[in-house]
């Protein structure tokens, strides 16, 4: 009973987080403008990045955690240079 | 004790999903920044003390390495928005909407 109660609740937080990320992606494609895109992709980075350590849980693998750790690294590069570019106009000056 | 973990999951989950529902309901782009930071900071936090708690009781020895995320997201995060909120004060200067 137990293990059916963590699994349920793991599938819940999965499904509230799978349904975040279509929220930042919504605002992704809706804009309006260049810096509510880029807010919009860091959001849906970090909500990945915690999808994937809830499935590291259901399947009680350890290599997930370093997907997350890759995905959240690659979501603060990715975001610090778009928002570096809209600032100055270029990446590194 | 798993039961504990996956409720902190859960309850990390729902700030993420809560976060990302105000960033497509708010209507400037400076309201918009707040919401998303409830999933980065406490959402995040919580998730990985589920996932801290859960693979410690599983394979009964003490696992850390979820720390490492949390201080990466600690680090990372308000470096992000400053520069984003940057960006968005400059080019909100430029054009008005």
């Amino acid at each position: 009973m137990s293990a059916d109660f963590v699994l349920l609740t793991l599938a819940a937080a999965q499904l509230l987080l799978a349904l975040a990320m279509a929220f930042a992606f919504c605002r992704l494609l809706r804009g309006p403008r260049a810096h509510d895109r880029v807010l919009a992709l860091d959001t849906l980075y970090v909500n990945a990045m915690l999808l994937i350590l809830s499935f590291g849980i259901v399947w009680a693998s350890r290599d997930f955690f370093e997907v997350a750790l890759v995905i959240g690294a690659f979501g603060f590069v990715s975001t610090a240079a778009a928002a570096k570019f809209l600032l100055r106009g270029e990446v590194i000056e | 004790m798993t039961t504990v973990a996956a409720l902190l999951v859960l309850a990390g989950a729902l700030l993420a999903f809560l976060g990302s529902l105000g960033l497509l309901r708010m209507k400037t782009f400076f309201e918009r920044v707040h919401p998303p930071t409830m999933g980065t900071t406490l959402g995040t936090a919580l998730v990985l003390a589920g996932s801290l708690l859960y693979f410690t009781t599983v394979e009964s020895r003490l696992v850390l390495h979820e720390i490492l995320i949390a201080v990466l997201m600690t680090v990372t995060t308000p470096v992000t928005y400053l520069l984003l909120g940057r960006a968005a004060l400059r080019r909100s200067d430029e054009r008005q909407d």
